[in-house]
């Protein structure tokens, strides 16, 4: 038995952890656990779902292998380990992109289907579900189960932000989209207001592939912000930006987000980024995965970890439900630097618990305080169950089980697809099992 | 014949080995011959590798790694199809020192596997890189092997074998067109180490020892150390005093 965290370094709970290596032996392993296991990729969602305290963690990074690459149609077939980085750099030069990634790349194919993520993109081209068009899921009684959108589809939608508790999912087959190459014609423009906000997303919609912003949620008024939208742009070949890559070297004693920082912090990058302002091309590393340069940044928090807290609402009441959050926020003292505000697009997602809905949806992050901590997100809590929205499993580590209940209306269909013998911490949490 | 480089890997899907191929034909297309025992796990390998590198040539030969026969033609084969450039020797497993001490087969099997087995691979190849007077023939030794320890000496004294014949070797071919580098990783991390992960053990990225790797391959530098901070500590392990190394609990 190991310590296993997860993003949020919120707990360090032992687990039997095993490696999935060879794909032919994948099946030999999870059926033979007497133990209930779950599938852990590359540990970056937030709470518990990729945690199973003192059971099996499946490690799937060993299944880091290619399979085919059609250069003129842009399938892609690869083993559930693989990277998106790695899928990125090998693909972008030819020409083809992943069409939907999170905010790291450094996530392996598997956790980014089983948590259905999403991107800048969402409001032209979904989650990542919708453009994997096939899947292979090793159930732990030894079925070994093909699907897609096309073929049983029912467990296409089950597994398709299903959280990995359908079985292990070892292979995929994702469709490309063509891209010219990898700079981004990309626009900062700064707004003053949740008004502002809205005002620019429904203009940029139309015209702009990526959008998303960084609002400052503690000074300035609260609802200020820097909006930023990109379109992939043909420029030719340009030097590639040597990123240099920084570690977070220690875990300090306290978490260095804090109240004396916060407001220093989001006011020094609110100015800075408004006086940078304006139209640029930029490399896609830095402006689709603007933290991937800062290893290991979630020891900021401090030894006691944080939390994320993502929530989306639909958007008729949306401006009034993110200005009570914000409002919740400042009240609280407690704020959070790494906020991140964004339209989804009028589309409902593949999987039976994927997250996105329409609306628009706000992702805070908050160093772990305990009670205090907690009693902000009840209040938090109320405001999304109010507007009939929902919170982010993969970034979840605290939800209330009947606020789960009431949010994720396909549950009970979803739980006809469960794997008997893989439960994970998020799992015994919200579902009892 | 065509001008790519040609290299070839024994145990080929060895972590480490495998993303060395992958620097390698990320820097260029190359020949490349990936040799193992399992014919299904190399065809693995070299799927993803036809994958990642399109205009590489990848071929797959499956080989014993133990009888000097086999590996005499299994060489001999290889070195018939073209004159080699590079060759990684890069097989050998870890295995638990405790098994080794109560079960002679598994002693004998750890110290072929490691220590025999890549010397018999390294001799083939010296007696056909002499002959045209060019290659490069790595390695992969191991930390383990720069003084034995009661946590893994099996393993070591096999590694600590290779070392000794990469020295001899590198003496051999002083002066000649034939270099010869021994590469010394520390613990990394790898599909092989997962369990240890947690325990405390701190692993190194295996992309960032492949990394080191080939750049040292290419400078012909004749020992490298992986992370390179190993060679100090090792250099301090070695030098340790007898009475203060028996005290230490490694």
């Amino acid at each position: 038995m190991k310590p296993v965290t997860s993003w949020g370094r919120l707990s360090a709970n032992p687990h039997h952890v095993v490696g999935l290596n060879d794909p032919s032996r994948v099946k030999a392993l999870v059926c033979h656990g007497a133990n209930s296991g779950v599938a852990h990729g590359m540990g970056r969602s937030y709470g518990d779902v990729c945690l199973n305290p003192e059971g099996t963690l499946w490690v799937t990074t060993g299944l880091d292998h290619f399979i085919a690459f059609d250069d003129s149609t842009g399938r892609l077939v690869c083993e559930a380990g693989v990277l998106l980085r790695d899928i990125q750099r090998q693909v972008i030069p030819r020409g083809w992109i992943l069409p939907v990634t999170p905010g790291t790349q450094l996530v392996t194919v598997g956790g980014a289907i089983a948590n259905d993520v999403h991107g800048k993109n969402h409001h032209v081209l979904g989650s990542f579900g919708d453009h994997v068009q096939n899947l292979t899921l090793v159930r732990t009684d030894g079925e070994i189960i093909q699907c897609g959108p096309h073929e049983r589809p029912d467990w296409f939608a089950a597994t398709v932000g299903g959280l990995g508790l359908t079985g292990v999912i070892t292979q995929a087959e994702i469709q490309l989209r063509r891209v010219a190459g990898p700079w981004l014609d990309t626009e900062t423009v700064p707004y003053a207001n949740l008004d502002e906000f809205f005002q620019l997303a429904d203009d940029s919609e139309a015209d702009w592939e990526h959008t998303v912003s960084w609002i400052d949620c503690i000074t300035g008024g609260g609802g200020r912000g820097l909006f930023m939208r990109g379109n992939p742009v043909n420029v030719g070949d340009r030097p590639t930006p040597q990123g240099r890559k920084l570690t977070m070297p220690m875990v300090p004693p306290v978490s260095l987000v804090n109240r004396l920082s916060l407001r220093p912090f989001n006011m020094a990058y609110y100015h800075l980024k408004k006086w940078q302002a304006g139209r640029a091309i930029t490399h896609y590393e830095p402006f689709f995965y603007p933290l991937d340069n800062l290893l290991e940044w979630n020891r900021m928090y401090g030894p006691k970890g944080f939390f994320q807290y993502q929530s989306v609402v639909p958007r008729e009441i949306g401006q009034d439900a993110v200005q009570a959050m914000l409002k919740e926020i400042a009240l609280s003292g407690d704020g959070s630097f790494l906020a991140v505000l964004k339209t989804f697009g009028n589309r409902q997602p593949v999987g039976m618990l994927s997250f996105p809905q329409p609306g628009v949806t706000l992702a805070l992050d908050f160093p772990n305080h305990g009670e205090r901590t907690h009693k902000l997100f009840e209040r938090l809590d109320a405001i999304v169950r109010e507007a009939k929205g929902r919170i982010y499993l993969a970034k979840d580590a605290r939800m209330p089980r009947e606020l789960f209940e009431a949010s994720y209306p396909r549950l009970a269909e979803f739980k006809k697809y469960r794997d008997p013998g893989i439960s994970s911490g998020l799992s015994r949490r919200l579902m009892g099992s | 014949m065509n001008n790519k480089k040609r290299i070839v890997i024994i145990g080929a899907t060895s972590a480490i080995a495998e993303h060395c191929a992958r620097l390698w034909l990320a820097k260029q297309p190359a020949d490349l011959t990936l040799v193992g025992r399992d014919t299904q796990r190399i065809e693995r390998v070299a799927t993803d590798l036809k994958v990642r590198s399109p205009q590489s040539e990848i071929r797959v030969v499956q080989a014993e790694f133990l009888d000097p026969e086999a590996i005499n033609a299994t060489v001999g084969d290889i070195v018939k199809s073209g004159r080699v450039d590079i060759v990684l020797i890069a097989h050998g497993s870890l295995p638990e020192q405790i098994e080794c001490q109560n079960d002679l087969q598994s002693c004998r099997d750890a110290l072929e596997i490691n220590g025999v087995s890549p010397v018999l691979y390294a001799e083939a190849f010296a007696k056909e890189m002499e002959k045209p007077n060019h290659g490069t023939i790595a390695l992969i030794g191991s930390v383990a092997g720069d003084r034995g320890r009661k946590s893994n000496y099996v393993y070591g004294a096999a590694k600590g074998l290779v070392t000794r014949y990469a020295q001899g070797l590198q003496h051999r071919f002083v002066g000649s067109g034939v270099k010869v580098v021994l590469i010394k990783p520390g613990p990394t991390d790898t599909p092989m180490t997962v369990h240890l992960k947690g325990k405390g053990a701190k692993l190194a990225p295996v992309e960032g020892v492949a990394k080191q790797i080939i750049e040292g391959v290419e400078a012909g530098k004749p020992v490298i150390y992986t992370p390179g901070k190993w060679w100090l500590i090792m250099m301090v392990i070695r030098h340790l005093p007898a009475f203060v190394f028996n005290k230490m609990n490694i």
